[in-house]
C-alpha cells in the first residue's frame, strides 16, 4: 500500500459513510454474544432486508461497548444511541428508527452518566467500528501513524515521544515503556523480535481481550511502530487459548494487514518490514510472566527462567525482545499521532495517560470503563458502576487478581494509580476490578486466590511450587472453623519465604491477596480462629461453630 | 485450509504440520490443531508428532500436560464449562458446578471466561446461561435433560 492509497481508502470510506441514513452496530463481543447477540444481528439484518433498506441502513458487528450487564446492546448511529438488553423481537423498532420512543427506557444517551465522565482513547473505535474491517479502522484514521513512523519519524524520534509520553506499562508492574523501548533499541544485534503479552489470565479481568475483539488493528499499528523504533522485523502476539473471539478477529485482522501490504515487506513503500505471527496459548497463567512466555511461544513448557538477563537483551531465541502487553500497545498510534506531551498531559503526572478498568461483581453496572489514570475509585464505582445495588453493602473492591489486593471502603477516595495502590499494598494490575459486598468473606477471596496460584504454579522453583500449597491449606483449615493462632505467623512467615525466594512473579505475588486481607481485614481471619464464626455468612464450619451471625436468608446469599 | 473436498483429519494435521515447516518451536499450534480434529490427543498421536517434528516423545508429552487446554482422553458426552472467574466464584458459581457434577456432567472449570458482566456463567453444551442461579439451573436441566440424573441418548 502506498501512502496515498491509505488517504484514497479514509476518503472513499468516509464518503460511503456519510451516504448512510444509519448504521447499526451489534455488539458482538463475546459478553454480548453469550447474552444472545448474534440472533440480535441476524433479526435486525432480516428486518432490513423487509423493509428494503438495504442500501440506506448499514448492519454490523462492533467492539465491546462497555455496560457489559446490559448486553446484547446495540447501537444506533442516527439516533446516537445505545439499546441495552436487545432482543430480537426488538429489530423492528430499532430499522425504523422509533426505538427511542419505544424502548426509551432501555435507550442510553452518551450523556449517561457510565459514558459522560469516560475518557475512551484505546476504546475510541470499540462500539463504533466493525473490528472486523480494515477499512473502518482506516476510515477513523487507522494506520497514519505507522505511516509516520515509518516515512517521516527516525526510530530515535519515535523513542523520545513515548519517552515524553511518560507512558507506563500497562501489563501491571508500570514500567517506563520509552524505557524499555530504547534498552532494546540499543542491543546491537541482526535479529531482535517485539512481542505483545496478550495472555490475560487474571480471573476478573477481561480488559485486553475486549481491546483486542473490538479493535484489533489499533493493537497491530502499535506493535508495527514498536518494530520500527527498537528496530525489528518480526512480532509476535501471545493470546490466550481460551479466547476463541479475540483470536478469531486477531487471525482476520492480521490476514487484512497482510493483504494491505501494512505487514509484511516495504510497508508504505520505505525500507521497513515487520510481519506479525499470532501464537496460541493453551492454558496456563504462569504464561503471563514474561520469560514463561517466551518459552511457550518457542514451543516449550511455559517455565520461567530467572532475570536478568531480561528480555531486552536476551529474550525470544536468546535475540533482544521488547515485550509489552496489548493495552501499552494500543496506546501508541494515539501518541504518536497526538504527541507524547499531549497524552501526558492526561492522567496523573507520575502515571499519564488513561486505564481501562473491567468492573465486576457487586456492582448495578458492571463493564468495562476507560478513564484517566489517578481517578479516584469511588468516582469509578459509583459514578460509572452505578454503586452497590440496593440491600447490599460495600466491603471492599479487589485489583490485580491473583497478584493484588483488596481496597477496603477506607480507602474509596484513593485515586487508581500505581503508586498509590501500591501503598496500601494492593497492584494496579492489568485492571480487574471486582467489587464485593459483605456477604463475602475476605478470608474466603484469599483462600480462592491462593487456590489459583496453587494450581498455575509451574512446579519449578520450590518456594512457590510448596508455598502455595501449604498456604492453601492453612487458608482452607481457616475457613473450615479449624484454624489455630499460630496460623498467623505461619501465614506471614510463608508469605515472606515466597516472595523472597521465589523465582518469578506468580510466586513473589501470590501471597499478595493474604497479606491485604489479613492488613484490613484481620477481624474477619480472628472471627474464623477464635469463634469458629464466618462474620460474612459466608464459610460453613465444622460442627460445633455456627455459621455467620445473620440469618442466611437474610444476607441474600446464595453462596455454598 | 486443505484445499481439497476430502477433510480427513490425518491430512489436515499434516496441512498444519508443512504449514509450520514440521518446526519444533511450533508444537503448541500443532497440539491445538491435532486436538481440534481429534478431540483429545492419544498417546499415539503425540508419538507420531514427536517423530514428525524431530522431537523426543518426553518433550511432546511435557508440553502436551504442561497446558491445561489439552485432553488425553475423549470428551464426555455432556459437558459444561462453569466458570470460575473471580466475579463468577463471588456470586457462586461453585455451588453451580457441584450440580452439574451430580448429574454426570463433565465439567470444565476455567478460570474467568471474561464475561463477568454476567456472572456467574455457565455454558451448557455450547449454550451459555448467564446470571444464573441454582434453582434456575436445575430447572433447565430437568426441562432440557432427562431429569432422572442420567444423560440422555440424543444427538447433538
Amino acid at each position: 500500500m502506498t501512502p496515498e492509497t491509505l488517504f484514497q481508502i479514509q476518503r472513499a470510506e468516509q464518503q460511503r459513510a456519510a451516504g448512510l441514513k444509519d448504521r447499526i452496530l451489534c455488539c458482538t463481543v463475546a459478553g454480548c454474544l453469550s447474552g444472545g447477540a448474534a440472533a440480535v444481528r441476524r433479526a435486525i439484518e432480516h428486518e432490513v432486508e423487509q423493509q428494503g433498506r438495504g442500501a440506506e441502513i448499514e448492519v454490523s458487528g462492533t467492539g465491546c461497548m462497555g455496560l457489559c450487564c446490559e448486553g446484547p446492546l446495540v447501537r444506533s448511529s442516527a439516533a446516537d444511541a445505545i439499546y441495552t438488553n436487545v432482543t430480537p423481537a426488538d429489530a423492528g423498532a430499532i430499522v425504523s428508527g422509533a426505538a427511542t420512543v419505544y424502548l426509551a427506557r432501555r435507550t442510553v444517551k452518551p450523556d449517561h452518566p457510565f459514558y459522560a465522565g469516560q475518557h475512551r482513547l484505546i476504546l475510541a473505535n470499540s462500539g463504533h467500528t466493525d473490528p472486523e474491517r480494515i477499512t473502518d479502522y482506516i476510515a477513523e484514521g487507522g494506520y497514519q501513524s505507522l505511516l509516520r513512523a515509518a516515512t517521516e519519524m527516525t526510530p530515535d524520534e519515535i523513542i523520545a515521544e513515548v519517552r515524553r509520553s511518560g507512558l507506563r506499562g500497562r501489563g501491571g508492574a508500570g514500567y517506563p515503556a520509552g524505557l524499555k523501548w530504547e534498552l532494546v533499541a540499543r542491543q546491537r544485534a541482526p535479529v531482535k523480535y517485539v512481542v505483545c503479552n496478550a495472555d490475560e489470565g487474571d480471573p476478573g479481568a477481561f480488559m485486553n481481550r475486549s481491546v483486542l475483539e473490538g479493535d484489533p488493528h489499533r493493537v497491530l499499528e502499535g506493535m508495527a511502530i514498536a518494530g520500527r523504533a527498537v528496530g525489528a522485523q518480526q512480532g509476535y502476539i501471545y493470546a490466550r487459548g481460551e479466547s476463541p473471539l479475540a483470536i478469531a478477529r486477531l487471525r482476520t485482522a492480521l490476514e487484512q494487514a497482510r493483504r494491505e501490504g501494512l505487514s509484511g515487506d516495504r510497508i508504505f513503500e520505505s525500507g521497513f518490514n515487520f510481519r506479525i505471527d499470532l501464537r496460541i496459548g493453551a492454558g496456563a497463567y504462569v504464561c503471563g510472566e514474561e520469560t514463561a512466555l517466551l518459552a511457550s511461544i518457542e514451543g516449550k513448557r511455559g517455565q520461567p527462567i530467572p532475570r536478568p538477563p531480561y528480555p531486552p537483551e536476551r529474550g525470544l531465541w536468546n535475540a533482544p525482545t521488547l515485550i509489552n502487553n496489548v493495552e501499552t500497545f494500543a496506546n501508541i498510534p494515539t501518541i504518536i499521532e497526538k504527541g507524547g506531551a499531549w497524552f501526558s498531559s492526561i492522567g496523573s503526572p507520575s502515571s499519564p495517560g488513561t486505564k481501562v478498568f473491567a468492573l465486576a461483581g457487586r456492582v448495578v453496572r458492571a463493564g468495562l470503563v476507560e478513564v484517566p489514570i489517578g481517578t479516584p475509585l469511588r468516582s469509578i464505582l459509583y459514578d460509572f458502576g452505578g454503586g452497590v445495588p440496593a440491600g447490599y453493602e460495600f466491603k471492599a473492591a479487589q485489583t490485580g487478581g491473583p497478584a493484588g489486593g483488596c481496597i477496603p471502603a477506607a480507602y474509596l477516595d484513593l485515586p487508581m494509580d500505581y503508586d498509590s495502590l501500591q501503598k496500601i499494598g494492593a497492584i494496579m494490575g492489568s485492571g480487574g476490578l471486582i467489587v464485593m459486598d459483605t456477604s463475602s468473606c475476605m478470608v474466603d477471596i484469599a483462600r480462592f486466590f491462593m487456590e489459583f496460584c496453587r494450581d498455575e504454579s509451574c512446579g519449578k522453583c520450590i518456594p512457590c511450587r510448596a508455598g502455595t500449597v501449604q498456604m492453601h491449606e492453612i487458608l482452607a483449615r481457616i475457613t473450615r472453623g479449624e484454624g489455630a493462632e499460630a496460623d498467623f505467623g505461619m501465614l506471614e512467615e510463608l508469605s515472606g519465604l515466597l516472595r523472597s525466594a521465589s523465582l518469578c512473579g506468580l510466586g513473589i505475588a501470590a501471597p499478595n491477596p493474604v497479606l491485604s486481607t489479613l492488613r484490613h481485614f484481620r477481624g474477619e481471619y480472628e472471627a474464623h480462629v477464635r469463634e469458629h464464626r464466618c462474620p460474612a455468612g459466608h464459610c460453613r464450619m465444622k460442627e460445633g461453630g455456627q455459621v455467620g451471625n445473620l440469618p442466611h436468608q437474610a444476607t441474600g446469599v446464595n453462596l455454598l | 485450509m486443505s484445499g481439497g473436498v476430502i477433510r480427513e483429519p490425518e491430512k489436515l494435521l499434516e496441512n498444519t504440520m508443512a504449514r509450520h515447516h514440521y518446526a519444533g518451536d511450533a508444537l503448541i499450534e500443532i497440539l491445538h490443531a491435532a486436538q481440534q480434529l481429534y478431540g483429545y490427543l492419544s498417546a499415539p498421536m503425540l508419538k507420531q508428532i514427536a517423530r514428525k517434528l524431530r522431537l523426543p516423545p518426553s518433550r511432546v508429552l511435557g508440553v502436551a500436560t504442561f497446558y491445561h487446554l489439552f485432553r488425553f482422553v475423549p470428551a464426555a458426552q455432556h459437558t459444561a464449562s462453569v466458570c470460575l472467574g473471580t466475579a463468577c466464584y463471588a456470586e457462586g458459581a461453585a455451588d453451580l458446578a457441584n450440580i452439574l457434577r451430580k448429574r454426570g456432567w463433565a465439567v470444565d472449570t476455567p478460570r474467568c471466561a471474561g464475561s463477568c458482566g454476567l456472572a456467574p456463567l455457565v455454558v451448557c453444551d455450547g449454550t451459555a446461561l448467564s446470571r444464573v442461579t441454582p434453582a434456575q439451573l436445575e430447572k433447565r436441566l430437568e426441562d432440557a435433560y432427562d431429569s432422572r440424573n442420567t444423560i440422555p441418548d440424543t444427538a447433538g
